[in-house]
């Protein structure tokens, strides 16, 4: 922890995502206008009094939009990377504790899965299930979740040879037992520290899914939505394509410098 | 060399044949009849009905597979329900657009990465290094999309000196396809300058403080020479192998620039597929990309193999 705080780049990282994450909390009570509410006389107003960030085609105002836009983004990140989590850590267990032709069948799916591009199969897997936020959710979480399976394998590969592991062995503890209090607590931090890096990789798909239109529907608000509309519109109002760009630029950032920093200051050797 | 290539072949077959299970797997995602979700939004009876007899619907699981999987050997990815026309036929005829922007996007990636890797490795801990990884981290920060609508801003809206989108054929008029593609190719090349610019520090950084570039150096070899002769051209079989594996953020980073720039290619043949509700074509494209990957991969493996002799033992 000590060595964490003494890293600039991952406080202001952390400051940066606390940051978001009490905007979104908060968003009913400091978000000055109703982000659904249309104004048709203030259509594509600049940014000003009235609205600071500007207003949007519909007249809605931009920061409003921003803050309870917000939550889709950090909840894309965290949700998805959950998901991943639930189901890599426990397969990866089992293909490096076990070994044999469970790791095998294990490790030709994974890379079965690893050989679609990331994007391209979240892409894919919400274009079936369908567009809406939970299911973009689900495609992100399921199409993340190989590189979590791979770096719990390898890591649990390193981990069964150690000395305290054969020792465990020897005194007959259950193989259940060796693989949740011995070998799991020695592998957690490489496992935060990928965390952290694929929520921010997390939130830019989200954005990316719900700019193609398959995550947040409209007129909920979502970074990536807005940016979607900005498109069309950014010769007039680009105030409508710089404020959410710059979010999920800034989120997505401090997600990765602060990932950076854990790595330094969790596992020096990984430098 | 034999060995280890008839070890690697032996776990593609099983790695291909999970990507067809994935692949085909997708479709029993999609909510209801699939024949319903296929027809699209007109669901005229007849159609529906001429769905169910081709993809055998009324036939168990592991048949349809078998159907599906004996076609796709044979080249047949199924037909498009909007275009009427054949994927395979659809994929190869969008395929040379995105291989364009593919190429030029990872020459402007090649040039901007290893020139930043080079010289944050050679000015290690000064304000150039700093000013390198300050730029990779930005790049794996910007969203594409958003960075692709600042420059439209930019150079189309203000300066007025790039078209904002569209797309013209190389054959037509190369001056006005070059025009239309240094924008996209920027952009999708940007987040791959990233990751390149890190992997040729690091890969630098090794190679400079081996022995013989220590030995380069003490025979009062030209810095330059020793930079770019001797510690370069090491440095570059790591980088330019893990390059390959970027093929992925290069497609994956074509579906969002293609459609911001409103380029007819791959990335934009998924997109519209998606909103049409023309699944063939999306199982079609995944199936084309994770193939090509794998053939990547492999290649990539191998002239690692090749050029470094040390691996032939």
């Amino acid at each position: 922890m000590r060595r964490l705080l003494r890293r600039g780049g991952a406080m202001f990282g952390l400051a940066v995502v606390a940051f978001f994450v009490l905007i979104a909390l908060l968003a009913p009570w400091i978000a000055p206008h109703n982000p659904l509410a249309t104004n048709w006389g203030a259509v594509r107003q600049a940014p000003g009094a009235a609205y600071l960030f500007g207003a949007d085609e519909l007249g809605r105002d931009v920061l409003s939009r921003i803050i309870w836009g917000a939550r889709a983004s950090i909840l894309a990140g965290v949700v998805s990377v959950s998901i991943s989590l639930s189901l890599g850590v426990p397969i990866g267990m089992l293909a490096g504790y076990l070994g044999r032709w469970v790791d095998a069948l294990i490790s030709r799916i994974t890379d079965a899965m690893l050989a679609c591009p990331f994007l391209i199969l979240a892409i894919a897997l919400a274009a079936f299930l369908g567009p809406s936020l939970a299911n973009a959710m689900i495609a992100i979480g399921i199409s993340a979740t190989p590189v979590f399976i791979r770096l719990t394998r390898a890591q649990v590969l390193a981990a069964k040879s150690e000395d305290y592991v054969e020792a465990a062995r020897a005194l007959g503890n259950p193989h259940l037992r060796i693989a949740l209090r011995h070998i799991f607590p020695n592998i957690v931090a490489p496992l935060i520290v990928q965390a952290t890096l694929a929520i921010a990789a997390a939130v830019i798909a989200e954005a990316s899914l719900s700019f193609l239109g398959l995550g947040q529907q409209p007129p909920a608000p979502s970074w990536g939505s807005m940016l979607n509309t900005a498109r069309n519109y950014v010769d007039q109002a680009p105030w409508m394509a710089v404020w959410p760009g710059l979010s999920i630029f800034l989120l997505v950032l401090s997600f990765n410098l602060l990932g950076d920093g854990l790595r330094d200051a969790l596992d020096p050797r990984q430098k | 060399m034999q060995k280890y290539l008839l070890q690697r072949l032996a776990t593609l077959v099983p790695t291909l044949f999970f990507v067809s299970i994935l692949i085909f797997g997708l479709q029993q995602l999609l909510p209801g009849d699939p024949a319903i979700a296929l027809a699209g939004e007109e669901r005229d009876p007849a159609a529906v009905a001429y769905l169910r007899a081709k993809f055998h619907l009324d036939e168990p699981l592991p048949l349809r597979y078998w159907y599906w999987l004996s076609g796709v050997l044979h080249g047949d990815l199924g037909d498009s329900v909007r275009i009427q026309k054949p994927v395979t036929e659809l994929i190869l005829e969008k395929l040379p657009v995105t291989i364009q922007l593919a190429a030029m996007a990872m020459l402007i990636a090649l040039a901007i990465g290893i020139t930043a890797g080079v010289v944050s490795a050679v000015k290690k801990d000064t304000a150039w290094d700093y000013a390198a990884n300050a730029f990779a981290l930005w790049g794996l920060s910007t969203p594409n999309f958003w960075l692709g609508i600042l420059l439209i801003l930019f150079f189309a809206v203000h300066l007025g000196w790039l078209p904002a989108s569209g797309y013209v054929s190389p054959f037509e008029d190369l001056k006005a396809n070059l025009a239309a593609m240094i924008m996209p190719a920027f952009v999708l090349g940007n987040a791959i300058a990233a990751v390149l610019m890190r992997h040729t520090r690091s890969a630098m950084l090794q190679v400079l403080s081996s022995d013989y570039v220590r030995t380069a150096r003490a025979k009062g070899l030209n810095e330059r020479v020793v930079v770019l002769k001797h510690a370069l051209r090491n440095a570059l079989i790591p980088i330019i192998t893990l390059g390959a594996l970027e093929f992925g953020t290069l497609l994956s980073g074509a579906v969002l620039t293609e459609q911001v720039f409103s380029i007819p290619g791959f990335g934009k043949l998924i997109v519209d597929a998606v909103f049409n509700r023309d699944y063939s074509v999306v199982q079609g494209v995944v199936l084309f990309t994770a193939t090509v990957y794998i053939t990547l991969n492999l290649l990539a493996d191998m002239a690692y193999f090749l050029v470094n002799p040390r691996m032939r033992g």
